[in-house]
């Protein structure tokens, strides 16, 4: 091969966050061999070590970008924008939050390995390709790495026979519709002759116009299939259920938002582009959109159903993770059949980050009533939580109410984007849908607050021990929550920064 | 003090909330005792209000504005505004009345939990007190949801044996209006950017007043109406009109005592005020339409009647007076939707009245059921015997709730039927005949509640467990002393709650006809306005302006 063309710093400065998280990868990998068994949580602290690395060297891009909003890199595989390092610290973010979480969940279960810190960081890594990538190879790399570190680490508990069917189901249903998936990118790829994402959208529309229409369609309904599989949108969320309940919990949490969070990254990406260059399958939106409606209602209406008659609360959670995925999607159709609206872009962004916080907070919480003797994720052992351990349960109530989108907490603030794109954009019908969905969430999360604060402790149950860090883990995320939903117009004014919208609201528009 | 007197009076009780978590909860004397010290407080605060208030009266907008327009978040142009015309003021001192009367009545019925349940009743009247201030619809709306949750959370832990059930249905049912006025909200924020000459996404209410009666002829009257109704379902859910009341008296039947006097005393104000403050200036053109306006006012008469009716039938006090709580909010909103000055001035005043006797009645209920834990009335008879002071309030406060003269509930009732009686045309009806089917409403309450008086206190003591009962403590004397002063006062000298009213009220009658474009209709207005039909406000002052001030806008006249 000889020396790389075109190879030059700026490409090691692009890839510094994925190259760091790898080593540190590699390195926990290696330092667990030495630790006695008493001391594994030093892994933790070398993966928090490695994450805030990464994050500084994320930093350091955002600060070569400066006023530029994107720049290629790594001979035009990636393409660095603002949306895409903002979903670099979302990746994070959760990521630190969720290994604070799993610290004292690993010892209880006594599957303190430092190959799950390893898998957590070498799945960022892969979900940073995903949402950076330019190039489909790159994003389907990406989405491999994380899907294949998902895998296994749902399958974790070795000795638990939950957690192996989860991740068996998981793997074949993932690997299949990776085959899908790969499957319309290699039509794709036939159709425009380049797995460049920048010239597939310049030649797609072309494409539309002459006989390969066909092929382009069934192209773009593979693809969205991968992609919809990924966000657990019905009809390709029956993984979802399964895995997140046999997951470890603190796995399970990580899955519903740094993994959540990298499928939309890579949706968006494969769908828009990005904010800044419109590309992708941008030409098909007049296609990919009505099949979203359905999509959308379909998962609105079947998870919110299907959720009111869960006893496990892991299930429970899992479902609602799929209704938000609904409320999410709508952002996307907001907008008319050739245009996007900014304002539905931005509610998915924001979305994503309030998400993130709020449900990992309670995730946290139910990882924390995991101990020696109970499993804790019935909604019965939730019973008068608030006698056991009266923080968590009013902080519990903090991310139930959050998600369900009341405000002054975050959740709204990601319902709020959605509602304003749509009625903005004129279609009423969906957001009195999407709004009236969302009074049917309240009901089942309200079954899980009925529990802990009217609920009746069982005889003998003492107050609930839980660790620093777990508690330093949900006290971030309910910092957020409420932080986020008092005073959100700094955070509103980063995602605008992500997707360079002007910040005086009257001229707002996608800079393209 | 006088720049930030309402903020100070929103966050007296959250001080007091944040206050009670640092006190252990094994500790319940020093936690009752510094609720009610906050509670007094904020009723004590809320007073320097009322000579401020006074004084400026008659001065158009509204008055002690905090904050400016886009302050909270400026990038989506909501803002931290508050301020209050006559309308609001009254329903504030009512607010922190009732929240100090409701909190100084638990002091024996709650035993368990008492930490939690005074930190969430602390915070509900926060949030209560934040709807009737708040100049900024999207800050409203924050706190018209935010209240759910200590409402929620009051029923759901210290109700009787149904209360998950009416926890669930409270928070869903109003909930699952005001989702659908948040779409609406969201719809008038678009609308007032591009109707207003500056572009400026807000959704500061006196800005939203210029542009939103232009949607009926920017979208037409039936986008209009459809926007009519997404505001009018999170305000008739609240009130609640008749057919959306299923959620009350399972609501207020399983809420502790000082849970259903806040929840009618304040909460079913709040869907009475969202009609006033919001879709009567909102909305001028779609009220002027016969048919909009023929439902609501059949939905008023039809909640006066059915009521009342079903009130006569009941078996269980409380649910009884909460039927009754239908009816009377009947009046209210009938009140409302004459759009006369009378009617509604009468319907505020009918507001306030009703917070008081309704109030009162829950606080009797309560007291009983506290001695006994039960609420059949066929368990009691006689009770006038054993009881004798508490049978004179409570013989009072029956008069006051059914509309006796000398007494508060008389001159609102009277000012309601009126006002919706002079007036000539409502939806192709004579008023006066709206007001003959109203007026059934009022026999019937004398029915129900004289009937309820005779088969409790009446008699000899029929059960013998009746016969031990202690009369009422100097504590529990002291919740009434404040209601019975207050029903006597507006039972025997309305007139300054006529003129606190008398600004705001014109102002928007004024606007609701001026906007509405029908020019016979204002004229209508004009005819009418004269104090004179007021029965009980006598001859008006030397300074009073002219009853129909000219478009005063409603624009800010602070002085920060």
């Amino acid at each position: 091969m000889g020396a790389l063309p075109q190879f030059s710093a700026t490409d090691y400065l692009l890839a510094l966050p994925i190259i760091l998280l790898t080593l540190f990868a590699l390195g926990i990998l290696l330092i667990d061999l030495m630790l006695p068994k008493e001391q594994k949580w030093a892994n933790a602290v070398t993966a928090l070590i490695g994450v805030m690395f990464s994050a500084k060297a994320v930093y350091n891009i955002q600060h070569w970008l400066g006023p530029a909003p994107y720049s290629y890199g790594l001979m035009y595989t990636v393409l660095m924008d603002r949306a895409a390092i903002y979903f670099f610290y979302l990746f994070l973010a959760g990521t630190a939050v969720a290994i604070l979480m799993s610290v004292s969940y690993l010892e209880t279960e006594n599957e303190n390995h430092g190959e799950y810190y390893a898998l957590m960081l070498l799945s960022v890594a892969g979900m940073m390709c995903m949402a950076a990538g330019a190039d489909i190879v790159l994003i389907f790399i990406g989405l491999e790495l994380m899907a294949i570190s998902t895998y296994v680490l749902v399958g974790f508990l070795r000795r638990d026979r939950r957690s192996n069917e989860a991740a068996l189901k998981y793997f074949l249903l993932g690997a299949f519709s990776s085959g899908i998936f790969a499957y319309g990118l290699s039509l794709l790829y036939g159709l425009t002759g380049s797995t460049n994402l920048m010239v597939i959208g310049s030649k797609m529309s072309g494409i539309m116009q002459n006989e390969y229409r066909f092929v382009a369609i069934i192209a773009l309904l593979t693809t969205l299939t991968g992609l919809l599989f990924k966000i657990a949108a019905i009809p390709f969320h029956q993984w979802a259920p399964d895995a997140y309940e046999g997951a470890p919990t603190s796995i399970t949490g990580f899955m519903s938002v740094a993994v959540k969070a990298a499928g939309w990254a890579m949706l968006l990406r494969i769908l828009i582009g990005s904010p800044f260059r419109l590309s992708g399958l941008i030409a098909l939106r007049p296609i990919w959109a009505p099949v979203l409606v359905f999509v959308s209602i379909a998962t609105m209406t079947g998870a919110n159903l299907a959720a009111l008659t869960q006893t496990n609360t892991k299930r429970l959670l899992a479902y609602s993770s799929i209704a938000h995925v609904g409320y999410m999607l709508l952002g996307l159709i907001a907008g008319t059949a050739a245009m996007l609206n900014a304002d539905g872009i931005k509610g998915i962004l924001i979305y994503l980050l309030v998400y993130t916080f709020m449900n990992l907070g309670a995730f946290g919480v139910i990882t924390s009533l995991r101990h020696k003797k109970i499993i804790g994720d019935e909604l019965d052992d939730l019973n008068g939580l608030y006698s056991r351990a009266p923080v968590e349960a009013v902080l519990m109530l903090v991310f139930l109410l959050s998600l369900a989108g009341i405000p002054p907490l975050a959740g709204f603030w990601g319902k709020y984007f959605i509602f304003l794109s749509l009625i903005e954009t004129q279609h009423y019908v969906l957001a009195a849908l999407g709004v009236l969905y969302s009074v049917f969430g309240l009901y089942y999360y309200l079954k899980i607050a009925n529990a802990m604060f009217m609920g009746q402790v069982e005889a003998g149950e003492e107050k609930l021990a839980v660790s620093y860090t777990m508690r330093a883990g949900i006290g971030i995320a309910a910092f957020a929550t409420i932080f986020i939903g008092i005073l959100p117009n700094r955070f509103i004014e980063v995602v605008n920064w992500a997707l360079g919208i002007v910040q005086s609201p009257a001229v707002a528009k996608l800079v393209r | 003090m006088q720049n930030h007197i309402l903020s100070i009076i929103l966050f007296t009780p959250l001080v007091g909330a944040i206050l009670l978590l640092f006190v252990p909860k094994e500790n319940k004397e020093a936690i009752r005792w510094i609720a009610n010290i906050f509670a007094l407080a904020g009723f004590l605060i809320s007073i320097p209000l009322v000579p401020w208030f006074w004084a400026q009266r008659f001065e158009p907008g509204f008055k002690f504005i905090e904050g400016t327009a886009n302050n909270w978040i400026p990038s989506i142009g909501a803002g931290y505004v508050l301020g209050i015309d006559g309308i609001s003021f009254l329903l504030i001192m009512l607010t922190t009345l009732l929240g100090w009367v409701s909190i100084l009545s638990s002091w024996t019925a709650i035993e368990n939990r008492v930490k939690e349940y005074y930190i969430w009743f602390l915070i509900l009247q926060t949030g209560m007190l934040g709807v009737f201030m708040a100049l900024d619809f999207f800050l409203f709306f924050v706190f018209w949801e935010a209240m759910l949750v200590p409402m929620y959370l009051l029923i759901g832990i210290w109700g009787g044996p149904r209360k998950l059930y009416a926890a669930i249905k409270f928070f869903l049912y109003t909930l699952a209006g005001s989702v659908l006025m948040l779409l609406g909200i969201l719809f008038l924020y678009f609308h007032h950017h591009s109707a207003s000459l500056d572009h400026l996404y807000t959704f500061s209410i006196p800005e939203l007043y210029k542009t939103a009666p232009q949607i009926y002829t920017d979208y037409g009257p039936y986008a209009a109406t459809l926007l009519f109704l997404s505001f009018f379902f999170a305000f008739a859910i609240k009130v609640p009109m008749f057919p959306f009341h299923t959620w009350l008296p399972d609501a207020h039947v399983e809420a502790p005592t000082a849970g259903s006097v806040i929840l009618a005393g304040v909460l079913l104000k709040m869907g009475t005020y969202g009609f006033i403050r919001f879709s009567l200036p909102f909305f001028p053109d779609v009220l002027m339409h016969t048919r909009v306006r023929f439902w609501v006012m059949v939905l008023s008469i039809i909640a006066i009647i059915y009521g009342a009716l079903v009130s006569l039938m009941q078996k269980d006090m409380k649910k009884l007076v909460a039927y009754s709580s239908v009816s009377h909010l009947g009046f209210c909103t009938l009140g409302i939707f004459a759009l006369t000055p009378l009617g509604l001035s009468g319907s505020v005043l009918q507001q306030i009245n009703h917070g008081i006797s309704t109030g009162a009645l829950f606080l009797i209920v309560g007291i009983l059921y506290e001695r006994r834990h039960t609420r059949e009335i066929s368990e009691y008879g006689g009770i006038s015997n054993v009881m004798p002071v508490y049978a004179t309030i409570t013989m009072i406060m029956f008069l006051s709730s059914m509309g006796l003269p000398l007494l508060n509930g008389f001159v609102g009732e009277f000012t309601i039927l009126g006002g919706t009686f002079l007036e000539k045309d409502i939806a192709g009806h004579p008023g006066w005949f709206w007001t003959a089917w109203a007026v059934p409403g009022v026999v019937l309450a004398a029915a129900y509640l004289l009937w309820l008086y005779q088969r409790v206190f009446f008699g000899t003591v029929t059960n013998p467990k009746n016969e031990k009962l202690h009369d009422l403590t100097p504590r529990e004397v002291a919740t009434f002393v404040p209601l019975l002063i207050m029903a006597f006062w507006i039972g025997l000298y309305p007139k300054p709650f006529f003129q606190i009213l008398e600004q705001p009220v014109n102002h928007l009658v004024a606007t609701v006809h001026r906007d509405a474009s029908t020019p016979e209709t204002v004229a209508n207005a004009a005819a009418q306005t004269p104090a004179a039909v007021v029965p009980v406000a006598v001859a008006s002052p030397a300074k009073r302006p002219p009853a129909i001030r000219p478009a005063a806008t409603a624009t800010a006249k602070g002085k920060n």
